[in-house]
């Protein structure tokens, strides 16, 4: 069933088709009108869950832990200084192995204030242990939300689905809603690894030594560095999973390509711009008309960040002459990182391509056409040799 | 040019009206100062002075009588609901729109 | 690239409905074809009263480029007013449409290249039976007599189905009164 509406409410589709069982969340623009929609789901019984409305971001993501824990299937929503208030329940959810879906939309962070888009609040987030899938339309909105909830509760890690705010989540477009009975072939009920029973108690996230110890069975027990050291093979490993579990969407719904990245006109290409979110889908505006021109450009769009399918990029930049990174945050004090992150799973090669980074989008400043092709232009003819952190090309800069 | 010059580190500004651009045509209502009512207007004295401290933008001197800068006030109406002898009412901008574009 | 998409901006006040009305002729414009169509709303400083401005863009392909339009096709206006204080005209391509809710006569807009449509939607809407002021549903009826590109009969339905809740037959009457009683200008 097709329809027009705003990226928000093919979130808020996403989560009541997922039959999340706990909402809770607190209001922040750009993500307002998705948990509003849920609670109107709610209130109206078309979706049956618990909408909890908490008093901060910090228990949005306590109580989702909570409910994670108790069994339920557990989802919130947050943007910038939101997400930046959980910060550290985030670390809590993904130490705690908890499969929590949260979609974030994207907004920059203060100060100073801005409620417009960048991606640094989901960015500055990568290091949590959290799954990080950037989409790019209202169809790639509702489905990857659907399939976050499988995602997290095979591999037991919370993911976080992000989509830029306003630029997708408060336009209109036509996407296709996927039948309850599909998604519930799809997605079968939760079915928690560990979870609070009065019936068989259990101490759940207590202190661990910082070597490992015998427990009550006589057994050698996780240290705190063996569960950490799990959480990143986890990750590491669920690469395959969001590749196979792509696959199985695929195979019922009849869409969804590239669960690590989308290569658009790269057979050929001699340069390759990236991005993450619209603005791999912007670029590819840019690659056409420098086609036209002669220019062999072609685009990756990034989906995946965290984990980092780093074979995956490697295999598809590698060939190019050159790789232009534009990215809508920075890791102070040093580049963008998703270029460091591309530079670093280039730098193996024997001959690795020049790697140039655009900041660009900060805190909503708008993204025209014309400067991506004037950027994209103008490293190809130009190509000094990758970037360093003091020659960094801001574009729209106005100062 | 750039904004370089403005030689500010942070987000920094002095308070006053025209941060925004000239708001004034958002109004749908307009407030109106009744000088017979108004403490400091009908008394001649430096009295009172609350919609001026109140107004969120600047837009109200601090002088005998009152003067609302209608080119930057929003018509937000947060002066009106403080005054306290309700010398201030809100008046649909339309009528002035008219006489005005004559 | 850019010939096979139609650029339509249009201009409100906050709280007049300029994007739910942009809204309404994307929903039409995907039933006729337009399957690539985004409707991409420019958020400012907002409140009632202060100036709105909505991108709508439509195509028979996918839409990638989701930036607010800078050089319109057609530029929708809901209150003519805006026109003395936004500069809406100049990105107005050539031989482009000004689309204008105003009580003052046609030839009052003469702009070089530019066809003008005027109708007096404030005062239509008031005789449809709507409340003062929802000049939304109206301003749709002035779009497709300027652009003949969705028929008015598709036009009044969608506006039906989005109002369903509030007077769908006083606002489709106010689009269908406005379609007749739209006038074009032909700029030379």
């Amino acid at each position: 069933m097709h329809t027009i509406e705003s990226g928000n409410t093919a979130a808020a589709l996403g989560v009541k088709l997922a039959r999340a069982q706990v909402i809770a969340a607190y209001p922040i623009t750009p993500q307002t009108p998705l948990t509003e929609k849920l609670s109107e789901f709610i209130e109206s019984g078309q979706m049956k869950a618990a909408y909890i409305p908490v008093e901060s971001e910090h228990s949005a993501l306590a109580v989702c832990i909570a409910a994670s824990t108790a069994g339920a299937r557990a989802f919130t929503a947050t943007s910038a200084n939101g997400l930046l208030y959980m910060h550290e329940q985030l670390h809590w959810a993904a130490g705690a192995r908890l499969p929590i879906v949260m979609c974030v939309v994207n907004r920059g962070v203060g100060a100073p204030w801005t409620v417009w888009n960048d991606q640094q609040d989901s960015i500055s987030q990568r290091d949590t242990g959290w799954i990080q899938i950037y989409i790019n339309d209202h169809q790639e909105i509702i489905d990857t939300t659907i399939k976050a909830f499988r995602i997290a509760e095979e591999v037991n890690i919370p993911v976080m689905v992000c989509y830029d705010g306003y630029i997708l989540s408060h336009t209109y477009m036509p996407f296709d809603v996927p039948d309850q009975k599909s998604v519930d072939r799809f997605l079968p009920p939760y079915k928690p690894e560990n979870c609070l029973d009065p019936n068989a108690p259990t101490n759940l996230n207590s202190v661990t030594l910082p070597d490992v110890r015998t427990n009550i069975r006589g057994e050698l027990a996780h240290g705190y560095m063996e569960l950490r050291y799990l959480l990143q093979e986890d990750l590491r490993k669920s690469i395959d999973v969001i590749t196979t579990i792509e696959q199985d969407y695929k195979k019922i719904f009849n869409r969804g390509e590239g669960a690590c990245l989308e290569e658009y006109r790269c057979e050929d290409a001699s340069f390759i711009a990236v991005g993450m979110g619209s603005l791999a889908f912007h670029l590819r505006v840019a690659a056409d008309a420098l086609r036209k021109e002669g220019i062999k450009v072609g685009v990756v769009g990034i989906r995946l960040y965290r984990p980092f399918p780093d074979e995956a990029v490697s295999f598809a930049l590698s060939k190019a002459d050159g790789v232009i990174v534009f990215e809508k945050a920075i890791s102070y004090g040093y580049m963008g990182p998703l270029c460091s992150d591309i530079t670093s799973a280039l730098y193996k090669d024997a001959n690795p391509p020049f790697v140039h980074n655009y900041i660009l989008g900060i805190g909503g400043r708008t993204i025209k056409t014309d400067a991506l092709i004037d950027a994209i232009r103008n490293s190809c003819s130009r190509p000094e040799g990758s970037d360093t952190a003091d020659s960094l090309r801001w574009i729209g800069l106005k100062i | 040019m750039g904004t370089r010059e403005c030689n500010q580190i942070t987000s920094a500004g002095e308070p006053g009206p025209g941060d925004g651009g000239k708001t004034g045509s958002w109004r749908v209502l307009r407030p109106v100062i009744d000088p017979s009512i108004c403490i400091p207007a009908r008394k001649n004295i430096a009295a009172c002075f609350i919609c001026w401290l109140y107004c969120p933008d600047c837009t109200i001197t601090r002088t005998i009588p009152p003067t609302i800068d209608y080119e930057y006030c929003k018509g937000c109406g947060i002066c009106a609901e403080e005054c306290p002898t309700k010398a201030i009412t809100m008046v649909e901008e339309s009528g002035f729109i008219s006489e005005e574009n004559k | 690239m850019e010939k096979d998409i139609i650029n339509i901006s249009w201009h409100g006040r906050g709280g007049q409905g300029a994007i739910t009305a942009a809204k309404i002729v994307a929903t039409a414009s995907f039933q006729t074809g337009y399957t690539g169509v985004v409707m991409v709303p420019t958020f400012g400083t907002e409140r009632r009263g202060a100036p709105v401005m909505t991108s709508l863009k439509i195509s028979k392909e996918k839409i990638y480029d989701l930036s607010p339009i800078e050089n319109p096709d057609i530029a929708v206006v809901l209150d003519y007013l805006l026109l003395d204080e936004i500069n809406i005209v100049e990105g107005l391509k050539q031989g482009g449409i000004l689309v204008v809710n105003t009580p003052k006569p046609s030839d009052s807009y003469t702009y070089n290249g530019i066809r003008v449509a005027t109708a007096d939607i404030t005062a239509i809407a008031d005789e449809s039976g709507l409340a003062y002021g929802m000049v939304n549903s109206g301003i749709i009826g002035a779009f497709a007599k300027a652009s003949s590109l969705i028929d008015i009969d598709v036009l009044a339905n969608a506006i039906r189905e989005e109002f369903k809740d509030r007077k769908p037959e006083e606002n489709a009457r106010a689009a269908l009164v406005t379609y007749e009683r739209t006038i074009i200008n032909y700029g030379d």
